[in-house]
This record gives structure tokens, C-alpha cells and sequence, in this order.
């Protein structure tokens, strides 16, 4: 019986492969190894609910009205009867009241989009902290910076398109940035939105941005991503046997295709359970968008939250000259900051292989804390998001934790200038203590538990010596001294001067500050006497 | 009487006697015209109803507001503000006040209703102010209309208390507190006293029958079953993100990990 079947499926199998030849090609990249990891996971959540994002959202274009004409509301939401609206707004009620199914899906393509962007943002800081992001992977890095920026804009744009007061609110808060842009940003308000703010052009214009323009973008830059991963090949930690010339861990037919295959599905369900059990956006309680309403504690999606918390802390400040108003109040919160932000965060790789003088290729990932400097600098950013966040949800953790918003906004203020600094050297000094534990381990091992009395009456817990693996894992990084910029190199040309050479210098040497990994005599010494 | 008739011809006979007839018809006339439809019986009952207020007053809430509510260094002047207004300060457990905070919390009321009515009535006594909502003007069930409510809840109240009544902060501490599970009777009231840092919407703005399709709406809005599942709050993305970030990514790094775990 069975071998018949088979001989069936060689016959198959035969006739596809002498018309494309695809059985080398197959055999090739089905053998491809990848290592294991839980965190090489993260990318994949984003990955696969950009999957559900597409499927889910595909569904909510059938019915989905991109149109801001006036409609009279006629569907089986009793409290909006006869409620003048507009048909954006009018079908997404129709879609979550009406169609079977419409409210579930508008919800799971909702947590969906949240955790898109939640997992994006995991991803990135994995990639930062572990140094994936160094030569040859640059490129993956700024296509990653791009896709979480644009992941921000569709996010944006999908939450103003039912027209409700909440996304009626956000898009006055955008065309409010757009206007701030100086000179021109009127006239750019003008043509986003065809005339005055509402105006009827915008929802049909964002419908298009949001379903075919960024989503066809999207497709294009993770094609070239995973792309590039597999020509690449994916980084690994660093452990015995795992060298920057192999790659150690399964391979993809058949461990990756059922452990990967299997989490799509685990992230569609638990994406799914939340749609089912969880409410999100309940538009029909917001009521449709009218310039005249705002509700109290109205928030973009947490994504957005810390740009939210920049415009609310900001001092009204605005200047007026040559019969132009510049206000400066949304122009750096909105615009001039996060622009800092990601231009440098895109730019990381490039200034960090300029400051450590490394150029080599590199696929073992760094233990975050072998790296203070990156390590804090990346809290530091982080610390400097999370106050900014907490001040885009300040009303709701005023009213929640009887707080005032005076206190949270001066807080907020203060602490985006001070926290972050002090938020580096906790971070560096935490890095340097790790190292310091690390050390110790491989010098004097692990805490048995076992305590001895000695014969004078002293008590000593007996150390037990850690695996050759693991002191291999503890010791096998580089310590690169700090570049030796202020003199003459072999070749007798100076030194470059100025600034830029002393900033670098300055970094170099900030880099080279680090706990000295055990030297094999030291290891040798201790072998000796030791316990 | 005998007693009494040995001093008609006193010689403050007749000045006590004006002004005992004085204060007898102004008091009369003061009651009369703040009830102008009151009858004698109810007159004489509201007046015993007044001085038992005047009691209660004296006891509960003179040492801020004044021996005569006239209002003092840390309490406002409560001459004038009517009868609505001390139903919904003192019905709703806000007066007295439990301490010296930005704001009056709404707690369980100190006073039973019939004290309440009694301080309503001693404050309305001392000059003309909107009266008490009474259950014959409540007639939202039957008058209201639940969108046009929803309309009028969004261009005038949802700016403080939030889209679905939730509640929402103001400057300083202060804030507008959730109306759910708010007496009707006290949402009313709350509109025409416009207590705190609310507001008055007297009738001219929000005529009485749209004052009970924002009361209908309301109650539809507490009522209704979270369609979409579990409510968060109602207060917006903000739980939403918090929920997707602990449960959602949490049970996923969870599931990450568990599949990475056994091949090491």
C-alpha cells in the first residue's frame, strides 16, 4: 500500500522538479539551520499579526464605507438612531453591529495592530541590546527603523478612519502638527485635507494610504528583510562550538517550519481571544466625529502615547515674525524631537562601528551587559519614551490614582531632562557589577551551599567550579582598548584633531570601561590554592 | 391669657406686639412666596420643616458655613444656591465634606432624606434658588430620547466627564467624577446648581426635556452590556495598551519561550 503512495508522490515530486528544477534549491534551504532562541521569536509575533493585520483587514473592506458623506444612521444601534454621521462612520457601526462576525473582526484587527507595534518595538530593543544591528545587518537595521516608523503612520491612520470623535480628535492633532511645520505647514494642511479642517477628502484619502499604499510598502521592505536575514543568516548567542563562521541550531524542515508554523497559529489565537473577550475602540459609545465634541481623556494607541505625552508637557510657546506664527509648543514635541529620535536611532550602527573603529563583520550577539555603553544608552532612550508615555495617559492616571495632572505634567517635565541621564549610569554601573559577577564565577565558581567548619572554627561555603561551557560562555568576548587616537599612527600620520576626533576619543575611551575577563594565569593561579 | 392680659397696657405692649405681627407676616410672606403654590397646610408643615433644617444646619454645617449660611472663610455663601443645590451636595454625600481636599468625594450620604429635605428647606428658605428636583419632573423613561441625549452628552458634558460618563480629570486635582450609578434626581440637579467646577446649564441652554434625554442617555450608557467583551474601563486606548502589553505580548514571550525550551 505504501509503497505505492510513495512511488505516486516520487512520480509527482519527479514531474515538478524536471520542469523547475526546484529540488536543489529545496533541498538547500529546507537544511537551512537557524539557532533557538526564545527572543529570535519576537520578530515572528510582529511578522505573523502583520498577517492577521492583512487577513482581518481585508475582511473589514468589504463593508468599510471610505467616504465622509452625511448619512443619516438607520442600522440596529438604538442609542445613535437618526444621529447625523458620516458613512465612514455609518458602515464601521454597521460592521460591528450588523454583520456577522464585523465586530470581532474589527477587534482582532485592532489588538492585532497593537501588537504589531508592541512586537516591532521588543524586536528592535532585541536587535539594539544584543548588537545585531552591527556589520553586515545595517542595512536590515534601517529598513526596521522604517517599518517601525511607518508602522506608527498606518497605525495612526487606521485608528482615525471610523470617523468617531476619538479619531476625529487625532486627526485635528495631526493636522494641528502638520500646520506647526513652519512656512509651509498650512498650505501642506490645506492640501492634506482639500480646504478646511474637516473637510470630505481626507477619509477616502487616508483609506487608500492605509489599505493599499503603506500595506503594499510594508510587504515590499519585510520581503527584503527576511530576505536579508536568510542571505545573512541569523546571528546567534555566543556559547562553545558557536563561532562567527557557523551557525549552531535546527534546521528549518522540519524543527522551524512546525515550531514557526505552530506560533502563527499561537499568535492568531491568543490575537483572536482577545478580539473575543476583550473590547476595543467601542466606537459606537464615542458617537461620530463633529469639530464641536472631545470627550475627556481622549488618547491615541499607546504607540502614539509618548508623542501625545511630549505635546501635553510642552510651555505654550510660540513666535511671531515676518507675518508667520511659528509654534514652537507642537513643532518640537511633534516634529523636532521624535525627529532626533529616529534619525539617530536609524544612525546607531554607523556612529557605533565609527566610535569603536570596528569594521569587521560580526554574527555572534553581544551579552548586553559586555556592552555598558549601549547597554545604558538604550535605557536611557528607553526612560526618556516611558516618562514621555506617562505623560499621554497623565489624566487617566490622575483620576486612577488620585493624583493631580499639574503634578504629573511638572514631573514628567523635570524628569525627561534628569531621568534619563540618571537612568545611563544606573545602567552602566549595573553592566559593570554583572561583569564583575561574571568574573567571580569563573574565578571562584559557584556557591555550593555546603558550608565546612574549619578546624579554627571558621565557616566557609565550598565553591564549586562551573562548567568549562559555561566559563567558555562568561569569558569569550573582546575587551577592545580604547582607540589610540591623540598620537601618530604606525605609519607616521597625525592624529586627526578638532572636536570630532576629541568627542571620539572621548567614546572610545568610555567604551574601553570594562570589568577585565579572568587572564589565563590568573585562572591558572587560583587552580592552585584555591578552595 | 390672664397672665398675658395684665400687661396689654405695658408700655412695650404695643411696639412687641408690631413686632411679633411683623416678623409673624414676613416670615409668613417669605414662605409663601418661595412656595408660591404651597398650601396653608403645607406652609405651616414647611415651616416646621425650616426651623427643624435651621437645627440640623446649626449642628452639621455652621462651623463652615456661618450661623446663618452666610458663608465663611473656607466655606462659600449657601444664600441663594436653593434647594436643588443642598439635595445634591447632601444627597450625594459630598456635604460635609469628609477633609479639606480639592474636592467634595461623593460618598455615602451623613443625613437620612428626611434631614436632607430639611436642610433643603431651611437654605431655600433664606432667599429664592432652583428648588428640588421632585420624581414628577423625572419623566426621562417616558420623554427622553436616547440619541438626541447621546448628542447633547457629547457637545456638552463628554469634554469633562468623559464619552461614556467614565469621568475624567481637570486641572489642580480637581475632577469630573464618574456619573455612573448617579440618582437621576441628582443628575438634574447637578445640571441646573452646576456644582463644583461644573457648570449651569439652566433651562435657556439645555431646555428641561433635553435635560432628560442627556439623564436617558446616560442611564442607557450605564446599562448597556459591554458588547465588545470585557470593558477595560471605558476610558480609552490607554488600558488598551496596557492590557496588550502584559497579556497579549506576555503570554506570547511565555509561548516563545516554551517553544524554544525543550530542544536545548
Amino acid at each position: 500500500m505504501s509503497s505505492s503512495k510513495e512511488r505516486v508522490a516520487g512520480n509527482v515530486a519527479g514531474y515538478v522538479d524536471d520542469r523547475t528544477g526546484a529540488a536543489k534549491w529545496l533541498k538547500k534551504n529546507l537544511t537551512k539551520v537557524f539557532p533557538d532562541h526564545w527572543s529570535f521569536m519576537l520578530g515572528e509575533i510582529a511578522l505573523y499579526s502583520f498577517i492577521i493585520l492583512l487577513l482581518s483587514g481585508v475582511f473589514l473592506t468589504f463593508w468599510f464605507v471610505p467616504s465622509q458623506q452625511d448619512v443619516i444612521y438607520t442600522g440596529s444601534y438604538a442609542p445613535l438612531s437618526n444621529v447625523p454621521m458620516s458613512a465612514a462612520y455609518a458602515s464601521t457601526l454597521h460592521i460591528s453591529f450588523d454583520i456577522r462576525g464585523g465586530l470581532l473582526m474589527r477587534q482582532i484587527h485592532h489588538w492585532a495592530a497593537l501588537l504589531f507595534m508592541a512586537a516591532i518595538v521588543v524586536h528592535l530593543l532585541r536587535v539594539f541590546f544584543t548588537g545585531a544591528f552591527r556589520k553586515p545587518r545595517e542595512f536590515n537595521w534601517l529598513i526596521g527603523v522604517g517599518l517601525v516608523t511607518l508602522g506608527i503612520v498606518e497605525g495612526f491612520l487606521g485608528y482615525s478612519l471610523p470617523d468617531d470623535l476619538l479619531s476625529g480628535t487625532g486627526i485635528r492633532i495631526a493636522e494641528a502638527i502638520l500646520q506647526a511645520i513652519p512656512v509651509v505647514g498650512s498650505y501642506l494642511a490645506f492640501f492634506a485635507f482639500g480646504g478646511a479642517f474637516p473637510g470630505h477628502v481626507f477619509i477616502p484619502r487616508i483609506f487608500m494610504v492605509h489599505i493599499l499604499l503603506l500595506p503594499g510598502i510594508f510587504l515590499a521592505l519585510i520581503t527584503i528583510h527576511l530576505m536579508l536575514v536568510w542571505y545573512q543568516k541569523h546571528t546567534q548567542y555566543p556559547g562553545p562550538g558557536r563561532t562567527e563562521k557557523n551557525v549552531v541550531g535546527y534546521p528549518l524542515m522540519p524543527v522551524y517550519m512546525a515550531k514557526a508554523g505552530g506560533f502563527f497559529f499561537i499568535v492568531f489565537g491568543i490575537t483572536a481571544f482577545l478580539g473575543a473577550v476583550a473590547s476595543i475602540n467601542p466606537i459606537w459609545l464615542y458617537g461620530p466625529y463633529t469639530p464641536g465634541q472631545i470627550s475627556a481623556g481622549s488618547q491615541p494607541d499607546w504607540y502614539m502615547g509618548w508623542l501625545d505625552g511630549l505635546v501635553r508637557m510642552s510651555p505654550p510657546i510660540e513666535t511671531h515674525a515676518f507675518g508667520h506664527t511659528i509654534s514652537w509648543n507642537i513643532l518640537i514635541p511633534g516634529l523636532i524631537l521624535p525627529g532626533i529620535l529616529f534619525t539617530g536611532m536609524a544612525l546607531y550602527p554607523f556612529i557605533e562601528s565609527w566610535i569603536t573603529g570596528d569594521k569587521r563583520e560580526h554574527h555572534l550577539l553581544d551579552r548586553p551587559r559586555n556592552v555598558p555603553n549601549r547597554t545604558a544608552l538604550g535605557v536611557m532612550s528607553l526612560t526618556f519614551i516611558m516618562i514621555s508615555l506617562i505623560n499621554g495617559g497623565n489624566d487617566i492616571i490622575a483620576t486612577h490614582f488620585h493624583l493631580t495632572i499639574n503634578d504629573i505634567m511638572w514631573f514628567t517635565r523635570i524628569g525627561l531632562f534628569t531621568l534619563p541621564p540618571i537612568a545611563f549610569v544606573i545602567t552602566k554601573r549595573i553592566c559593570l557589577s554583572l561583569q564583575r559577577a561574571d568574573r567571580d564565577l569563573v574565578l571562584h565558581g559557584k556557591e555550593s551551599g555546603r558550608l565546612v567548619m574549619m578546624a579554627n572554627g571558621e565557616f566557609v561555603e565550598i565553591h564549586e567550579p562551573i562548567s568549562a561551557e559555561k566559563a567558555w560562555t562568561l569569558t569569550q568576548h573582546e575587551q577592545p582598548e580604547a582607540l589610540a587616537l591623540g598620537t601618530a599612527d604606525s605609519n607616521g600620520i597625525p592624529a586627526a584633531k578638532g572636536l570630532k576626533a576629541k568627542l571620539r576619543a572621548r567614546m572610545s575611551q568610555a567604551n574601553a570601561e570594562q570589568i577585565q575577563t579572568p587572564t589565563e594565569t590568573e585562572a591558572k593561579e587560583l587552580e592552585g590554592g584555591h578552595h | 391669657m390672664k397672665k398675658l392680659s395684665r400687661y396689654r397696657r405695658h408700655k412695650f405692649a404695643a411696639p412687641a406686639l408690631i413686632i411679633a405681627a411683623l416678623i409673624s407676616l414676613g416670615t409668613t410672606f417669605s414662605i409663601a412666596s418661595a412656595l408660591p403654590n404651597a398650601q396653608h397646610m403645607a406652609v405651616t408643615s414647611q415651616s416646621t420643616l425650616i426651623e427643624e433644617g435651621k437645627q440640623i444646619f446649626a449642628r452639621g454645617c455652621s462651623s463652615c458655613h456661618g450661623l446663618n449660611a452666610e458663608g465663611g472663610s473656607i466655606a462659600p455663601s449657601l444664600i441663594g444656591v436653593g434647594a436643588a443645590s443642598v439635595d445634591f451636595q447632601v444627597g450625594t454625600g459630598r456635604m460635609p465634606m469628609a477633609d479639606m481636599s480639592q474636592q467634595a468625594m461623593r460618598k455615602k450620604p451623613a443625613y437620612t432624606e428626611a434631614e436632607t429635605a430639611a436642610l433643603a428647606a431651611y437654605v431655600a428658605s433664606l432667599a429664592p434658588g432652583p428648588a428640588s428636583v421632585t420624581n414628577e419632573q423625572l419623566t426621562f423613561e417616558r420623554d427622553g430620547n436616547v440619541a438626541q441625549g447621546g448628542e447633547l452628552f457629547r457637545t456638552n458634558c463628554a469634554m469633562c466627564h468623559n464619552f461614556a460618563a467614565q469621568g475624567g480629570a481637570l486641572s489642580l486635582g480637581k475632577y469630573a467624577p464618574t456619573l455612573m450609578g448617579v440618582e437621576p434626581k441628582q443628575i438634574y440637579e447637578a445640571m441646573i446648581t452646576g456644582p463644583q467646577s461644573m457648570p449651569v446649564f439652566s433651562d435657556k441652554t439645555i431646555t428641561p426635556s433635553e435635560k432628560l434625554s442627556i439623564i436617558k442617555w446616560i442611564k442607557a450608557a450605564q446599562n448597556e452590556p459591554s458588547l465588545g467583551g470585557a470593558s477595560l474601563g471605558r476610558v480609552g486606548p490607554v488600558t488598551e495598551g496596557l492590557l496588550i502589553w502584559t497579556l497579549g505580548l506576555g503570554l506570547l514571550v511565555g509561548v516563545a519561550v516554551w517553544l524554544t525550551m525543550k530542544a536545548r
